[in-house]
């Protein structure tokens, strides 16, 4: 396993009370895949993301780096690690200092590390430029001069310069127009495919999750509810949530008629999470027990599990056993 | 990739100086605030008398335009009978000298406290920003009288005045401006990329705050004038026989019914001054930031 | 004109050949450059494009909620029920018309709201404004009324509530109830679900449709996702630089878009069940209103453009059905296939 988080809470303190924005989440990132974080506004996805990057310190559990700890990592090995993980973020306006050139963008995270030489920079920021299909003169110039897509181009340019194993994928495209999408999605693609990276992307939109990626887990008020391959998730979700989140789902199909009766209500407060299943104040399948008592996870499909008190499955392994292991012990 | 990401803009845009005239570019002011800068470097070589030469026989000249005046004193003469331009050119030195050293040490530490605060946040700032408060609380008369009464009156103890009363001010807004630079992703890429806390201080916030700098020390030159004229005015400033715009104002009180002009030329000058600073400040914000109309 | 046309519903809105001009210190620019279409009572019509395709400024000119100064229609019609808007008088636009017979809903309803005052003053506000509610206790009747009608639970009870006591999607029903107070023939809607989540989403469409049912109230409904376009529209305009590259219902528009910008469109967004194949990138960039193609404004990006598409602007091409659309390609008798 290259990234692991294993039952990583972050709860904040606040003056109305304690908010439980990542309550116990396991999972792991496999080298040269890509593992994606669903759900919706307020699911936690967007701070387990800032957990994985090491910017938020977990109140408990672990995050692992090849199977080392490295929550609480300091000064050089923190530094040692940045060099592994890197980032896209969503706003390509405000992820571009705008007063730097776009060479010494990309030549930040080199630079902090420190240990090449600047001609060696020089090279690789021309060759990153390459990669993601801008000309090298780019690098001469300020964010200001590109369009939005051209500055996400950069942003991969960057991630991409110190050569690292994973990039976290924040919402890499929803900023973007249709078309730009596209194109930053294909290169996305690409460079994954030529430097074997693995990538952890948080989106919100199922059908780039889909197309995108080999695992995904599907998030709810700060617990993982659903995960597993893509296929199984996607092909037969398990979960009341992920069920009505792909049914909610606009598709560009004019015959594809949208379900109501799918979900009720809202999502909550992470503050004031509901007693028993999270899910169950909106879940049109509840029973008496959903209310009281936190469901366990059962296996619901090879390698997937789902957090739901109708299936029936077995638990499943600790995250770290390959699907066909699990196949074994699914019924 | 795609042929497209290559179709880039020509060229980089034009510096900050070749941007700023042109758009409502506020030439009165800037000449005023030009010629006050000059006159407090060469004015002992232009004006036409010594500033404190006594001549009691032309004391009480009225200015040039009005019955009885001369060329010899345009500006008229004080109850001694010293050349009022004079005196009034000699001043803008302490002016000049007040101003640069107030606004510099003022903002260098309103800035680096209000860094400080911003980003570090927790009890860091919570402690700055209570201290702000009572700082705020506090009237800065009073604030001079005590420091004036500790310390001798005179040119160092109005530059302590003002960065006491002004820090402030600069601490309260740069921390807000760092505040919402630290949620750039810029920021957060820059940790993640292995950048410590001193790097990501000089290279990306530091650089975005000048434009806000530059702006609240253009406005805050006015205020120095007056405050360092108030102060003198009271007798807690500038002592005589050093000569600025204040001390002439608390020379000429005594005679304000026969001699109008000894305190309304000083007056003017003051005037003039703050009107040049505040205007210029105002179109420098909106060049430096179209969007933020009032700080 | 022609025989086999099928006779359309009478037009709630009908919009002709619309420009509008932005005045800037740099030189004039047309961000709407002759765009027409008409939607039908108890319809829903579509406009979807790119940010910056002009799609949001063709809304804000059929209420003539332009950028000041600057902003202007230089030319065309909108006819509501035998009016043309742009003859009136700003008065004349603002007592009768704006929020009275043709409304708007935006994409963020937070800053629609007012925080310090009452739901049920801001839903009855265009009630007094336009006299249809005469008194106090009228407007509050009338507004629980409005707050039923977007199925929010005891709404006379809710009257007296704040903005920030409701929901995000609660406050997008509120911002719909304000359109929808006066009874308007059309209503405008800008992006209006694509704050919310797709859970909250649906149900809003959902309610859209209903209201439509009960109302009769055509809708224009801006958005850039073809999912929601799909889901709730009855036809669909493509809007590309300014102009409307194609329309038609929206089946057809789906089942077999004629315009290469169309056609890109549809290939580039990934779809659910769809796995794992390179999507189609369209290249480049929307052209800058400062410096329009002069030929067909999609030439530059598209596989298919030969020297005439970059010379000329192509006509309109009927392909039936109230299918149309602005192609060379389709003029000349061609099946363009881009994607």
């Amino acid at each position: 396993m290259l990234l692991e988080a294993q039952d990583l809470k972050k709860h904040f303190e606040t003056r109305k009370g304690v908010v439980k924005a990542v309550d116990g989440v396991s999972f792991a990132l496999e080298p040269g895949k890509t593992f994606a974080l669903v759900g919706e506004s307020g699911c936690g996805k967007s701070t387990l993301a800032k957990l994985m990057l090491l910017l938020e310190r977990p109140t408990s559990g672990s995050v692992r780096f090849r199977g080392r700890e490295v929550s609480s990592l300091r000064g050089r090995a923190l530094r040692q690690f940045r060099r592994e993980v890197q980032a896209v973020f969503q706003d390509p306006y405000s992820s571009l200092n705008p007063r730097l050139r776009v060479g010494k963008i990309i030549a930040e995270p080199m630079l902090a590390q420190g240990d090449l030489s600047r001609a060696e920079i020089r090279k690789r920021v021309e060759e990153a430029l390459e990669v993601v299909g801008l000309p090298t003169t780019a690098a001469r110039l300020y964010p200001h001069e590109f369009s939005g897509g051209q500055r996400q181009r950069i942003a991969v340019a960057r991630a991409l310069a110190v050569r690292p194993e994973v990039v976290i994928l924040d919402e890499p495209t929803s900023a973007l127009d249709v078309s730009i999408r596209a194109q930053i999605l294909n290169l996305l693609s690409d460079v994954q495919d030529e430097f074997g990276l693995s990538y952890l992307i948080i989106a919100h939109d199922l059908a780039l999750v889909e197309h995108f990626s080999d695992a995904t887990g599907v998030m709810y008020l700060g617990n993982m509810v659903e995960q597993g391959p893509t296929e199984a998730v996607f092909g037969a979700p398990a979960h009341p949530y992920t069920q009505a989140l792909l049914a909610s789902a606009p598709r560009p199909d004019p015959d594809h008629v949208l379900p109501t009766d799918v979900i009720i209500g809202e999502i909550g407060s992470a503050m004031n999470v509901p007693s028993g299943c999270p899910f169950h104040p909106r879940c049109p399948q509840r029973t008496a027990q959903c209310e009281t008592v936190q469901p366990e996870r059962h296996v619901s499909a090879p390698g997937a599990w789902a957090r739901c008190h109708l299936l029936h499955g077995p638990a499943p392994r600790p995250a770290s056993l390959r699907p066909d292991q699990l196949e074994r012990t699914s019924t | 990739m795609t042929a497209d990401a290559t179709d880039l803009p020509q060229g980089t845009r034009p510096s900050l100086l070749m941007r700023l005239p042109g758009r409502d570019f506020p030439w009165i002011s800037v000449t005023i605030l030009v010629g006050v800068l000059l006159l407090a470097f060469i004015g002992p070589w232009v004006s036409p008398w010594q500033p404190q030469a006594l001549d009691l026989r032309s004391a009480f000249n009225p200015p040039v335009w009005v019955e009885g005046g001369s060329w010899a004193h345009p500006l008229g003469t004080d109850n001694l009978g010293r050349d009022i331009l004079s005196r009034i050119i000699a001043g803008t030195r302490i002016s000049v000298i007040v101003a640069f050293w107030a606004i510099v040490l003022s903002g260098a530490l309103g800035t680096l406290i209000g860094m400080i605060a911003g980003y570090f946040g927790g009890w860091a700032d919570i402690v700055i920003m209570r201290l702000v408060d009572i700082q705020l609380s506090i009237p800065p008369l009073a604030l001079a009288l005590i420091l004036a009464a500790v310390l001798d009156p005179g040119l160092q103890t109005v530059v302590i005045v003002i960065v006491v009363t002004y820090w402030s001010w600069y601490a309260r807004i740069v921390r807000g401006e760092i505040l919402s630079l630290r949620e750039r992703e810029y920021v957060a890429l820059a940790r993640i990329a292995g950048c410590g806390p001193v790097t990501i201080f000089t290279r990306h916030l530091a650089p975005n705050i000048v434009n806000t700098l530059l702006v609240l020390a253009t406005l805050q030159v006015g205020q120095v004038i007056i405050f360092e004229a108030s102060l003198s005015f009271l007798g807690l400033g500038i002592q005589t026989p050093q000569i600025s715009w204040g001390v002439m104002l608390a020379d000429a009180r005594g005679y304000i019914t026969n001699a109008w002009w000894a305190i309304t030329m000083p007056g003017i000058a003051i005037m003039l001054t703050c009107l040049a600073s505040n205007l210029f400040g105002d179109w420098l914000r909106d060049v430096l930031d179209p969007r933020r109309k009032q700080l | 004109m022609s025989l086999i046309e099928p006779i359309e519903p009478a037009a709630a809105l009908e919009v002709r050949n619309l420009v509008t001009e932005l005045r800037l210190r740099r030189g004039t620019l047309r961000p709407v450059d002759g765009v027409s279409f008409s939607v039908a009572k108890g319809q829903t019509l579509g406009i979807v494009g790119e940010s910056g395709s002009g799609k949001s400024m063709t809304c804000l000119s059929l209420l003539r909620l332009l950028p000041r100064p600057g902003g202007r229609i230089a030319g065309g019609e909108v006819v509501v029920a035998g009016t043309d808007l742009t003859k009136l008088s700003d008065r004349e636009l603002a007592r009768d018309w704006r929020g009275r017979r043709i409304s708007m809903v935006t994409q963020d309803p937070m800053s629609s709201l007012n925080p310090v005052y009452t739901i049920g003053d801001q839903v009855g506000a265009p009630l007094r404004y336009h006299r249809i509610a005469r008194t106090r206790s009228d407007a509050r009747a009338r507004a629980a009324e409005a707050l039923g009608k977007v199925r929010i639970p005891s709404p006379e009870a809710r009257l007296h509530d704040y903005p920030h006591q409701f929901s995000g999607g609660m406050r997008q029903r509120v911002v719909s109830a304000m359109a929808i107070a006066c009874a308007p023939e059309v209503m405008i809607a800008d992006e209006p679900t694509s704050s919310l989540d797709v859970t909250i989403q649906v149900k809003m469409m959902d309610l859209y449709r209903q209201i439509q049912e009960e109302t009769g109230v055509a809708i224009v409904l801006i958005t850039h996702d073809m999912g929601v376009a799909a889901s709730i529209c009855d036809r669909i305009a493509v809007m590309y630089a300014g102009r409307i590259v194609e329309q038609g219902p929206a089946k057809e528009l789906f089942r077999n878009p004629a315009h290469p910008y169309t056609q890109s469109l549809l290939s580039a967004i990934p779809k659910l069940g769809e796995k794992r194949k390179r999507l189609y990138a369209l290249g480049g960039q929307p052209p800058s209103l400062t410096a329009m193609p002069k030929g067909c404004r999609f030439a530059p990006r598209c596989a298919l453009a030969d020297a005439k598409c970059h010379a000329s602007y192509p006509g309109e091409t009927n392909l039936g059905a109230g299918h149309r659309t602005n192609c060379w390609r389709v003029a000349e008798g061609g099946a363009p296939h881009a994607a």
